[in-house]
């Protein structure tokens, strides 16, 4: 049998999607079901004086209206933080509470303070608008770089600092650069973006009064760990009493992984009027409400010698993580982010210190890549800068400083199982026509355009993560993945795993992976995932951990099923256990033609015993059935890796880029399916680039969200990207069996520096901050003339 | 969004008798449902005009092409007639928002709104384009009024918009790379006596650029108004665009669009 792991395996779901058959939470309609509004602040910051509901009581149609005092007075929790990190002065962060309705204080344009329900949607926002709330509008603080320097947001938090972290050595850096030759810096900031799932989130609530069970369909990258923080925290029922169950979901990029203020409420809410009640966010409440990524104002300077080598890395950040530290919010812009801060290169001396700080913003939190893509750009944009002091070509600046020698002890955290940096770099290159570029840049200047060329070398951490390694730096769980096996009487196979795909395809890929360890074939191989209620447990499906944790525990399960069908056949055919092999489906006696299929033994698995022909007796010790189980924890993380070279265009007149070549040489291990992660890759690209080029989410002083809607927030579109130019180098991790690594987020992390440093190239090395637009670049355009024309 | 009564017009006359203070003429409806959705409009009565035959439809004359108000972007821009007569028209309608709102979207209804930052004003005031209501004929220049206004009255009904064939045209747009509406879009057309340069997306609203309009009906070449400095102290800021870029754009694209003519 041909081995289906690294074939272009049609999509299973594809049918289902392309059919309209996909069942999403706003799918879902339960008998009897009433509708929840929200009502939000429009304020960033406020005191809540009084709520007067007596007008929406009495409008047609309300069933309910709850406010932050009923979920008070029912000791329901609030939403968390799920890392606990410690400032370099030892002392614990600062976290505010954070209320699912807010009771005393809203601190951002969106914050809920009330639900509203009613039997129908339309009754429902025609109360809502009845709510009167009465507000004492307060200073807002909104922007991240002087959120230290603003009123106090949270009580208690001085400084508006959750924490001042630091990872690496101060003393130790300063010696480095103590020896410099010369030192590069720079200023940047990695702008706001708003994730934009497809899928709007949504949930619906039941209660079942018979047996005491909430039931919450809801949009989520992990029901598993949501059903945890609500029961643990929200205090909304206890595990066993709360089913919650992720049907399709249409993208996440990290705005899902987070249990929301609907999803508690709604549970709640369902229990207390015995209805099951379903809320649906408008693309309005997407935008105000999803957690939103980076934010980060930066200063970083490089220390080198004059023929290129890196001695020293100082990263000085002030991260924004909105109005509340929610669950990935703390370790995004520390953990996440600080190991890769010093990127593929060997730099014996480095630090990252950030300052989180509170605004009264929407909370920032883990967005595809989280961390790594602004740990990525510090780094890149740096190198390319010193490539340009320095007058070294960026390609060998690089190369100079790349580890050869795997496994790679980086400076800070990580030690890189595997990988082949100066491969990686030569084969984009190669593919990118890197010789070529002068040429073409000459054919641009003709035509009176500026062309750039960019490049970017990076690896990332993913795969999370080692319980041990993540809980000693603050997890409040363990990041393993489980998977069970079951093997029906006839022979097909359902595989549960704790992974959750919303986009990732793990019906087939995890597919393909069960279906070359059993043997069986794809067809008769199903993956069923997304419900708390099925399977055993699950941490979720983020930072790249599907394939590497997931996949292993899969792979795991199905090996235990091997070992045990083993033992079955060799007592079925009185044999040695030992001397039993497996290949594709079919257990042999070694050295005999005796053989029994995979199919043969677990249908001997359910009938244990000796009938006329059927000759099944278990062996002795093991049980009926054949189902198996892994709880699979990790040795290390991943270490994806690449080089990736963009080549733009400007129109100085207009300012106008085109991003007019784009080569992405990654190497994610072994591929699964080489089709699926084209695709992760062509995601991870466009929003990449679109950070880059396009997306920004911008707040006003008052703290009004500016791009709230897509007249304003540029979504990037088809016709703004060119033909992507992907290939791969491939070294096996050496940390799991499979030899993956992960490929969901590189394009997100790779493409912002990519982009900006061929357009900072075009623009002879002036500086304009993401996004790319227009304007600023026509600006700099200007700027460039001027200094031309000076210089002439 | 709040309830409505919907009602279907099945001629002009009925159209403008149901015509309200409370109502709305609803066309492709893709300015009037997004609004209502986001509550920044409530009506009583939306009166569909699309089932008006007489409204839909394209004429080509020797002189002119005469569009039907309730024409979408679609039909324009797919016409081998306006391709053919007024090829600029054509690509301007191609170039409006995305598939969805060009399969839906009217000229009737965009130059009825008249957003400051629409496509097809530009071509109106342009291509010399006159303006037949079911009660009169109203020239362009005099139509666009300002921001969101024009000189149409209570339950007045654009029914076709007839534009004159240019000797040369062409329309540049420097989209909003969210929306794609007009950031600035300049629309020049060559005729027989003169040049017109329209302006889109600068100001509060569309408007012919007297300045540029004599440099070009002077010298048809885009060397006549390169480096032109525009005064920008009525053009727009917002945080697409400041009013200082705008000025530029609109020099840079007047040039792109004499350079394709
Ligand atoms: C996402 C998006 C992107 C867009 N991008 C662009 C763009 O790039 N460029 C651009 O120019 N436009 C753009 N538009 C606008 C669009 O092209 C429509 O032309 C515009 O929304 C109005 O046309 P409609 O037929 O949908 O009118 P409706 O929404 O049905 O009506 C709009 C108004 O016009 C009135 N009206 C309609 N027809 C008549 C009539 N015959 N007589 C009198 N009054 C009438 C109605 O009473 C109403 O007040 C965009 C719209 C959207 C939603």
């Amino acid at each position: 049998m041909a081995s289906l792991v690294g074939s272009r395996v049609e999509r299973k779901e594809d049918k289902r999607f392309l059919t309209g058959k996909g069942r999403y939470t706003a799918d879902i309609n339960l008998a009897n079901q009433t509708y929840a509004i929200f009502v939000r602040s429009p304020h960033a910051r406020a005191s809540i004086k009084k709520i007067n509901i007596d007008k929406a009581s009495k409008s047609s149609g309300v069933v309910s209206i709850l406010t932050g005092k009923e979920i008070a007075d029912d000791k329901i929790g609030g939403l968390i933080a799920g890392w606990a990190i410690r400032s370099e002065d030892g002392t614990e962060m600062k976290c505010p509470g954070n209320p699912p309705l807010a009771k005393d204080n809203v601190n951002f344009v969106g914050d809920p303070v009330a639900v509203v329900i009613a039997e129908s949607l339309a009754e429902a926002k025609e109360a809502a608008e009845k709510v009167e709330v009465d507000y004492k509008v307060l200073k807002a603080v909104t922007s991240t770089a002087d959120a230290m320097n603003g009123d106090t947001i949270h009580e208690g938090i001085d400084k508006n600092l959750c924490f001042d972290w630091l990872l690496g050595d101060r003393q130790k850096v300063k010696e480095a650069f103590d020896k410099a030759d010369k030192v590069i810096s720079i200023d940047i900031v990695n702008n706001r973006l708003i994730p934009n799932a497809m899928e709007p989130r949504a949930c619906v609530a039941d209660y079942n009064a018979a047996s005491e069970e909430i039931t919450l369909y809801t949009t989520s990258q992990n029901p598993h760990l949501s059903r945890l923080i609500m029961s643990a925290f929200g205090n909304v029922a206890p595990e066993h009493k709360l089913r919650v169950v992720a049907p399709d979901v249409g993208g996440g990029f990290g705005s899902k992984i987070n249990v929301y203020n609907e999803d508690i409420v709604c549970s709640w809410a369902a229990k207390k009027i015995n209805r099951a009640i379903k809320w649906v966010a408008e693309r309005s409440e997407s935008f105000l409400t999803d957690i939103h990524g980076r934010d980060h104002v930066t200063h970083a300077e490089l220390a080198v010698t004059k023929d290129g080598k890196f001695l020293g890395f100082k990263n000085e950040t002030i991260a924004n993580l909105g109005a509340y530290a929610r669950v990935f919010g703390t370790v995004t812009p520390t953990y996440l982010f600080g190991p890769c801060a010093t990127g593929v290169y060997e730099i014996p001396a480095a630090y990252t210190n950030v300052k989180a700080v509170y605004t009264n913003t929407a909370p920032v939190d883990a967005y595809r890549g989280a961390g790594r893509p602004e740990a990525t750009y510090t780094i890149e944009r740096l190198v390319e800068k010193a490539s340009m002091e320095l007058g070294i070509d960026k390609t060998e600046l690089r190369i100079k400083n790349f580890p050869t020698v795997f496994p790679f002890k980086q400076t800070l955290v990580h030690t890189v199982d595997s990988g082949d940096y100066v491969a990686g770099m030569e084969k984009a290159k190669q593919m990118a026509d890197y010789k070529g570029f002068e040429a073409r840049r000459k054919e641009s200047e003709a035509k009176g355009k500026l062309r750039g060329i960019g490049v970017t070398s990076y690896f990332e951490a993913c795969g999370i993560a080692p319980s041990a390694a993540v809980m000693s730096l603050g997890c409040g769980v363990g990041l393993w993945e489980s998977a069970e096996v079951r093997f029906n009487p006839t022979g097909q196979v359902t595989v549960y795993t704790g992974s959750h795909s919303h986009g990732q395809s793990h019906q087939t890929t995890f597919a393909q992976i069960a279906a070359d360890e059993l043997g069986v074939p794809i067809e008769n191989i199903d993956i069923v995932h997304g419900d708390t209620d099925k399977g055993t447990f699950g941490m979720g499906t983020y930072g790249s951990r599907s394939l590497a944790v997931g996949g292993i525990a899969i792979v795991n399960a199905c090996k235990k099923i091997v070992e045990k069908g083993k033992r079955v056949t060799a007592k079925m055919l009185e044999a040695n256990p030992e001397d039993v092999e497996f290949k594709d489906g079919e257990f042999i006696v070694s050295k005999s033609n005796k053989k029994k299929t995979i199919g043969e033994v677990a249908f001997a698995c359910y009938l244990p015993g000796v009938r006329d022909e059927m000759k099944s007796p278990l062996p002795e010790g093991d049980e009926p059935g054949l189902k198996e189980t892994s709880f699979y924890d990790p040795s290390n993380f991943s270490f994806p890796a690449g080089t990736h070279i963009a080549e733009v265009e400007i129109d100085p007149e207009t300012g106008h880029v085109k991003l007019q070549k784009y080569t992405a040489c990654d190497d994610f291990g072994r591929i699964i399916n080489p089709m699926v992660v084209e695709g992760q890759v062509h995601g991870g690209l466009a929003q990449g680039i679109g950070q880059a080029l396009y997306e920004n989410a911008e707040y006003d002083e008052t703290g009004q969200l500016m791009t709230g809607s897509y007249m304003d927030y540029t979504m990037p579109r088809a016709d703004n990207f060119p033909e992507f130019n992907i290939g791969y180098t491939c070294t096996h991790a050496t940390t799991n069996p499979l030899g993956v690594k992960g490929c969901g987020e590189a394009g997100a992390i790779a493409a912002p520096p990519t982009v900006m440093n061929a357009v900072i190239d075009a623009l002879g090395g002036q500086e304009v901050t993401m996004p790319a637009t227009a304007e600023k670049v026509w600006k700099a355009c200007k700027n460039l003339k001027k200094s031309n024309a000076k210089a002439a | 969004m709040k309830d409505f009564n919907y009602h279907s017009a099945k001629d002009s006359k009925e159209a403008s008798k149901l015509a309200s203070s409370s109502s709305a003429f609803l066309a492709g409806g893709m300015t009037t449902i997004p609004s209502m959705k986001l509550g920044l409009a409530t009506y009583k009565d939306l009166i569909d005009i699309k089932n008006i035959k007489k409204l839909s439809g394209i004429k080509v004359s020797g002189k002119s092409v005469t569009i039907g108000a309730a024409t979408k972007h679609v039909e324009v821009s797919n016409s081998k007639d306006v391709k053919k007569a007024i090829p600029s028209l054509s690509s301007l309608a191609e170039g409006i928002g995305d598939p969805q709102v060009r399969n839906r979207g009217t000229i009737g209804g965009s130059i009825a709104n008249n957003d400051p930052s629409a496509d097809y004003p530009s071509a109106c005031i342009a291509l010399n384009a006159t303006i037949h209501t079911n009660e009169r004929k109203i020239e362009s220049a005099k139509f666009f009024k300002g921001m969101f206004e024009t000189a149409l009255k209570k339950g007045e009904l654009i029914e076709a918009i007839e534009f004159q064939i240019p000797e040369k045209s062409s329309y540049q747009k420097h989209p909003n790379p969210a929306s794609r509406y007009a950031i600035v879009g300049v629309y020049v057309a060559k005729h027989k006596g003169d040049v017109n340069v329209a302006v889109t997306g600068a100001k509060s609203c569309v408007y012919n650029d007297k300045e540029m309009s004599k440099a070009l009906s002077g010298n048809f070449s885009s060397s006549s108004i390169d480096g032109m400095d525009l005064d920008s102290s009525e053009m727009n800021t917002d945080m697409h665009a400041s009013a200082e870029f705008r000025a530029s754009l609109v020099v840079t694209q007047a040039k792109k669009a004499v350079d394709a003519c």
